[in-house]
């Protein structure tokens, strides 16, 4: 099992979201986690990305079998985890390709491997670049400053296919794009599934997943999965809305 | 130093003009009624001079056995043809050539020099753009500067080359120091200067330099202020630029290292059409102190300036910026643009920020702001989060919030250097090193001025 989260509670200044979560992914997999605003999905993106604002309380998250906890952010990341933003943050005066080699070449050097040589970096950021339509001047700008929500969100599946995640967490990526971008995002997101790395995409709506085709999808409200189910479920909660999920919770 | 003027004066004046050495009983006239700045004194109230200038300082008021000093010059210029004029401890270097005539006018070299063969010439600049009797250092420097950097870009003129002015101290003894350069650009001329304050050794210095710089009508100076200094210097940097009718200057203030850094910028528009930019970057550490002082004296109509200071401040560093853009009632259609922003590592490290605008008339573009803060922590998530380990991610925002004023250096080879030394810099690896501050790796190499001067 890829990745194992058992029974998770965690929350920030005290105050608890999650509230005892359980969910496995598996390599190869695509799994959906929607429900209401405020449930607690961008924690639960958090949480495994490690984001030191908020604490596990208990439970436990095992990643290809190792205790996440332990793992630092960015050890995280070089064990193959990957979080999509919601809001990417701007980076003034940072270039993304400065960015990528420098997230490419510590990865590598985690990993025991050379930095890559100049010729297959340009050669690599090119071919990626394509994967998401992205224009060539895109990647001499500052990350993210004065980027549209489109480029935004495109710049982060840039950055997934150019460091290859094992798991890849997208946290609301379709938050905020018109059909043509999303239809962009979503067919990079699709080029990048393989047998050997999972997707975890969180969203409110069941819009992208028309997109990108779940294997599971997976109902967060109040701080726990209270309901999965295959792709259909996605439809149901598109048609019914979410009030008949909490009148059964009730 | 009143006495010491008094016992010395006939030495100090000895190779003034009549006019110079009135100007000189000006200042000392000046000096005695200013006296030396106190904190009470509101361009004074976060710098404290007094703990600095109670250290015993040996002073120089004739120049110093050259043949000290020949090891200055043992540098090569292997990426950037630049003009190098050097100056050890205040005195400049002549190598037997106090004075380079270049075929097209261009007279460059020791004040001193200049005095004696140029005098008429060095009467219509000198101390008129200086003000003696509104700061006290500055009348403490005409009172005692004999020596110094002329250089002089006639009408009409480019200079081929940068040119490099590099004052170096290095002296067995605490040392105290007050040069003078003058630098001129006649109308439509054109220069590059690169002036570096460099120290050599760990010895104490206070120096007190003035630069008076005339740029002429449609003249452009792209002139860059080097300071890496050791931990117990004082340096207090007054420029006094006057620039012409359409003049052009673009101004950046690299402050590296230095016990304490003070920077007295004053830029007066002398004609209507002016345009300066100045930058400024302040990297400090330790008790270091970086005061920057900014006066724009918008005196003419139409004229544009731009300010952008930006400072890093580690462990117990404190900083000063204090802008000062004043628009005159008849300067219409000015623009002035002030920027002070800072990061402050530690909590006890410090900045006192004040932007300031007097505006005398409506038609004017004006803007000021100020920003102080730590690293964005959702940066270094975002950078983290892609696998760069936190020191890095550190690294990489540090060195993008200067970055914005390294950019903006134009001449290449300075910029990649700079780039470099920044670098270096941010990751605490000039300071291991300050007998060679610039390209040395082991702190106790010979003493030998090899650094590569070209890529300062």
């Amino acid at each position: 099992m890829l990745l194992q989260i058992k029974n998770l509670h965690a929350g920030i200044n005290g105050k608890e979201i999650l509230r005892g979560v359980d969910l496995e992914v598996d390599k190869g997999e695509v799994h959906a986690i929607m429900g209401p605003n405020g449930t607690g999905k961008s924690t639960l993106a958090s949480v495994i990305a490690g984001r030191e604002t908020f604490e596990v309380t208990s439970g436990e998250i095992l990643y290809q079998g190792k205790n996440l906890q332990k793992l630092s952010v960015e050890e995280r990341a070089r064990e193959g985890i990957f979080l999509g933003f919601q809001y990417p943050v701007e980076i003034p005066g940072v270039s993304i390709t400065n960015f990528m080699r420098t997230a490419v070449n510590e990865i590598r050097k985690y990993k025991g491997l050379d930095p890559l040589p100049g010729g297959e970096f340009i050669k690599l950021m090119e071919e990626r670049k394509k994967l998401v339509e992205i224009t060539s001047n895109l990647t001499n700008r500052s990350v993210n400053e004065g980027f549209s929500g489109g480029e935004k969100k495109k710049n982060e599946i840039f950055q997934m296919a150019m460091l290859e995640p094992v798991l890849a967490i997208l946290d609301e990526t379709d938050s905020g794009l018109d059909i043509d971008a999303l239809r962009i995002v979503a067919n990079g997101v699709n080029k990048l599934r393989r047998a050997d790395n999972a997707f975890l995409v969180i969203t409110h709506y069941q819009r992208l997943l028309e997109y990108i085709v779940p294997d599971f999808v997976h109902v967060l409200f109040e701080g726990k999965i209270v309901k999965s189910g295959g792709k259909e479920l996605a439809i149901e909660l598109e048609d019914r809305g979410y009030d008949w999920i909490k009148q059964e919770q009730a | 130093m009143v006495d010491l003027f008094e016992a010395n004066r006939q030495l100090v004046s000895s190779s003034d003009t009549a006019c110079l050495a009135e100007i000189r009983d000006h200042a000392f006239a000046a000096f005695q009624k200013l006296g030396l700045p106190d904190t009470k004194q509101e361009s004074w109230r976060h710098t404290d001079l007094r703990e600095t200038l109670e250290r015993g300082y040996d002073y120089h008021l004739s120049p110093l056995p050259e043949e000290d000093f020949q090891k200055v010059f043992r540098c090569n210029i292997p990426h950037l043809d630049t003009t190098i004029i050097g100056q050890l401890n205040g005195w400049h270097v002549s190598q037997d050539v106090p004075m380079m005539e270049l075929g097209n006018g261009i007279i460059m070299g020791s004040l001193l020099e200049a005095k004696k063969k140029y005098p008429a010439l060095i009467e219509r600049y000198y101390g008129k753009a200086a003000n003696d009797s509104i700061d006290a250092l500055t009348a403490l420097n005409t009172t005692f500067a004999r020596d110094g950097v002329f250089i002089y870009i006639p009408s009409g003129i480019k200079s081929p080359k940068p040119v490099q002015l590099i004052n170096v101290i290095s002296h067995p003894e605490n040392i105290f120091l007050q040069s003078r350069n003058l630098i001129v650009l006649g109308d439509h001329a054109s220069l590059s200067l690169v002036h570096c304050d460099d120290s050599y050794n760990h010895q104490a210095s206070f120096s007190n330099i003035v630069t008076e710089v005339f740029v002429g009508e449609n003249a452009f100076l792209d002139h860059y202020k080097l300071q890496n200094l050791n931990n117990d210097s004082a340096l207090i940097s007054a420029v006094w630029f006057h620039l012409g009718k359409s003049a052009h200057l673009n101004s950046h203030y690299l402050s590296l290292n230095g016990g304490l850094i003070r920077n007295n910028i004053r830029l007066l528009f002398n004609g209507p059409h002016g345009n300066a930019f100045l930058y400024g970057l302040y990297l400090m550490d330790r008790n270091q102190q970086v005061d920057n002082q900014v006066f724009v004296d918008h005196a003419f109509p139409e004229c544009t300036s731009t300010e952008v200071f930006k400072g890093i401040l580690d462990e117990s560093a404190r900083g000063v910026f204090n802008g000062h853009v004043l628009v005159r009632k008849n300067s219409i259609k000015t623009d002035a643009r002030q920027t002070n922003k800072n990061i402050l590592l530690t909590d006890t490290a410090r900045i006192n920020s004040k932007p300031f605008l007097e505006i005398y008339n409506d038609d004017v573009k004006c803007s000021h702001g100020s920003t102080t803060g730590q690293l964005d922590n959702e940066a270094l998530f975002y950078l983290r989060q892609r696998g760069i380990g936190e020191e890095s991610a550190r690294m990489l925002l540090m060195f993008a919030f200067a970055d914005e004023i390294v950019e903006k250096i134009a001449i290449p080879q300075l910029r990649q250097r700079i780039e470099d030394m920044v670098k270096k810099r941010l990751q605490g690896e000039l300071q291991i090193c300050e007998q060679c501050i610039l390209h040395c790796s082991t702190p106790d190499q010979p003493l030998e001025f090899t650094i590569d001067m070209s890529r300062i």
